[in-house]
């Protein structure tokens, strides 16, 4: 059994492309990036199996079949990327319609950081202090 | 016995069915779920019954043999988690049903939930119970897309943001679990791990560390180990407080499952130890660090959640059966405490409107109760002897001790300074939220929805909880030595083979 150079570099760039755009803000795109990884990794498995006919008693001889277990694995996998990738759809879907986009956001630790950050550099400035720390101010102390 | 094995993912996957059949029939639909769930318990009880003693159980599914058809197998270390994870997704399970009651939508029942928590408890158990990394894998994907479901229940916006955080992430790791399985299926042509437990022995060392570092990463993010973890405190924390809970006790811990699994049977003399220890080291120190700068009592729970998985972590990259036994007793201890705290935590948001630090105070004369099931496992995750926290900790110092070099002294440093550090945050929100004077904005007896007293249900599913981590401590010699025989049992390999292929040894 010898690897296909074709499959191999299919492997390859559906990687690299998954990665990409895995790095992306947009969820529509990380969504494409999951399907690019999800089908590369079914090739890979592809090709961890021997090469040959329909693994079919009578059909092939025994030497010559194909494994039949990496194609039941895939279509395992297939299966399952499929069910995410839609939960995916639908969530991206529904931040678009609660938000108006399908950004992946920054979390909460981040964001109250990066506000620090911005009221530590306004104390230097007062003009953006005001602006800046007006809306923070009015939802902490509120209830207090 | 054998035919007991595939019974805990068989019922909870049916009983799923079931449930959403009854979506319109809510009475039904819970009673259908605890039963299921009861069931469940007792089967994993008698599994671990038997395999305490004995041999592990296995069971060739559909009636294909070992090595090309799909073994469940249940050995020492797999029926206990079963016993463990089987008690409290019944007691969670409860106390969602407490609160759904309590919150009056008996009318409009999410009709998901109940379907979608079974299919979660399925995938635990199959992932418990995997005799090959694919069914691992599939034990993984299902209780991932339940966890998606309950995780973004409602869909409302915060959820929606953190959910996305965590199905990609999870997504990923998954990803790369998956293509750890083609590469090793290439490389060995089995995924039978008591096969494989022959064959990957005979891999070059560079190729085996390859495998391995895959695995230990898919497994380190679902576990939530340092520097893989910054995707938990901030997607668990959003969901309702059921979810929360189970999905702190059982989630990481099944992650934590598959690192020892496969470092004690693929590869039980893998060069990736010192990494572990490492990697323990950081998420003890990092994660505690994290909790204890936290304002919100469910961030910091889950800072400390990720911090306490160093624990396991520690004693798993010792790699001796002490270290293994102290890592094992130690999830089953955090299983249940941390359970018990994210428990206490929706208790406390429904007393007191918020789980916020500042604006928390005086719960303690307001809600004894709820002070003393707070307090109670509060002690026992940061180590206070006599609590099961301090024993677990305990065996893994001795342990690392034990073992010796310069390493596993840092580490024996570093847990006791994780311990003492778990011990100051967990009294700063006992200070703040229940000790200090009741801040102005609190109900005092009463708000419109946050003062109503606390629903019986709910109070007794986290009262018995509480009970079932206070009895760990009674009877921690007998789990100290069931555990310490998982471990020898993990450590030799040989029984679990032997049963996969039907040898007599």
């Amino acid at each position: 059994m010898s690897p296909n150079l074709v499959l191999v570099v299919v492997v390859g760039v559906l990687f690299a492309a998954g990665v990409t755009l895995l790095l992306e803000r947009n969820l529509t795109r990380v969504i494409l990036g999951i399907t690019m990884l999800g089908n590369g990794v079914n090739l890979l498995i592809l090709l961890g199996g021997a090469y040959g006919g329909p693994p079919i008693v009578g059909v092939t001889p025994e030497p010559k079949m194909g494994d039949p277990l990496t194609q039941a694995m895939i279509l395992t996998a297939i299966v399952i990327t499929l069910g995410m990738t839609a939960f995916l759809l639908a969530m991206a879907y529904r931040s678009w319609l609660l938000t108006g986009h399908d950004n992946v956001q920054d979390d909460v630790e981040d964001r109250r950081i990066m506000r620090r950050a911005e009221r530590d550099e306004g104390l230097e400035d007062e003009d953006t202090a005001d602006t800046a720390d007006t809306p923070e101010l009015s939802r902490d102390g509120g209830p207090r | 016995m054998t035919w007991l094995v595939p019974l805990p993912v068989i019922m909870p996957l049916l009983g799923a069915a079931v449930t959403l059949l009854l979506r319109r029939r809510p009475v039904l639909q819970r009673a259908v779920s605890v039963l299921v769930l009861s069931a469940t318990l007792v089967v994993a009880v008698l599994l671990l019954a038997s395999t305490a003693t004995g041999a592990p159980l296995t069971v060739a599914v559909g009636g294909w043999a070992a090595p090309l058809g799909i073994v469940l197998v249940a050995d020492r270390l797999a029926a206990l988690m079963l016993v463990v994870s089987a008690a409290v997704t019944l007691c969670v399970l409860v106390y969602s049903i407490g609160q759904g009651m309590a919150d009056g939508d008996d009318a409009v029942p999410v009709a998901v939930y109940h379907p979608a928590y079974l299919i979660l408890t399925a995938g635990v158990t199959n992932a418990f119970l995997a005799g090959d990394l694919f069914n691992l894998y599939v034990g993984f994907e299902i209780l991932l897309a339940a966890s998606y479901v309950l995780i973004t229940i409602g869909a409302t916006r915060s959820r929606i943001r953190t959910g996305t955080t965590y199905v990609v992430v999870s997504l990923l790791s998954s990803l790369i679990f998956l293509t750890a399985i083609g590469l090793i299926y290439a490389a060995t042509g089995t995924l039978n791990l008591a096969q494989l437990a022959g064959r990957l022995d005979a891999l070059p060392d560079s190729l085996q560390l390859g495998l391995q570092s895959m695995l230990l990463l898919a497994f380190g993010i679902k576990a939530a180990v340092f520097p893989l973890s910054a995707w938990l405190p901030d997607s668990y924390p959003t969901a309702i407080a059921p979810v929360t809970a189970v999905f702190a006790g059982l989630l990481t811990k099944v992650g934590v499952y598959a690192i020892i699994r496969t470092q004690t049977l693929l590869f039980p003399d893998g060069p990736a130890g010192g990494v572990l220890l490492v990697a323990a080291l950081l998420t003890m120190i990092v994660g505690i660090l994290g909790a204890v700068a936290q304002s919100d009592i469910k961030r910091l729970l889950s800072f400390t959640l990720v911090s306490h998985i160093g624990y396991m972590l520690f004693g798993i990259g010792l790699a001796s059966s002490a270290g293994l036994s102290g890592a094992i007793f130690y999830v089953v201890h955090h299983i249940v405490v941390q359970t018990t705290l994210f428990l206490a935590a929706g208790l406390i948001e429904r007393r007191g409107g918020t789980t916020t630090l500042d604006r928390l105070g005086g719960l303690a004369r307001l809600a004894p109760v709820l002070g003393v099931l707070f307090f109670v496992p509060a002690l026992n995750l940061a180590g206070i002897p006599p609590f099961s926290g301090f024993l677990g900790k305990l065996g893994l110092l001795q342990a690392g001790v034990d073992a010796g070099g310069t390493l596993a002294w840092v580490l024996v440093a570093g847990s006791v300074v994780t311990s003492l550090l778990t011990l100051y945050a967990i009294g700063r929100v006992w200070n703040l939220a229940f000790w200090r004077t009741p801040h102005a904005s609190m109900p005092a007896d009463g708000g419109a929805r946050a003062g109503r007293a606390l629903p019986r249900m709910m109070v007794g599913a986290t009262l018995a909880l509480v009970v079932l981590g206070t009895g760990l401590t009674v009877v921690s010699g007998p789990l100290f030595d069931l555990t310490s025989r998982a471990a020898t049992e993990l450590r030799e390999r040989q029984p679990y083979v032997h049963a996969v292929f039907g040898e007599v040894p």
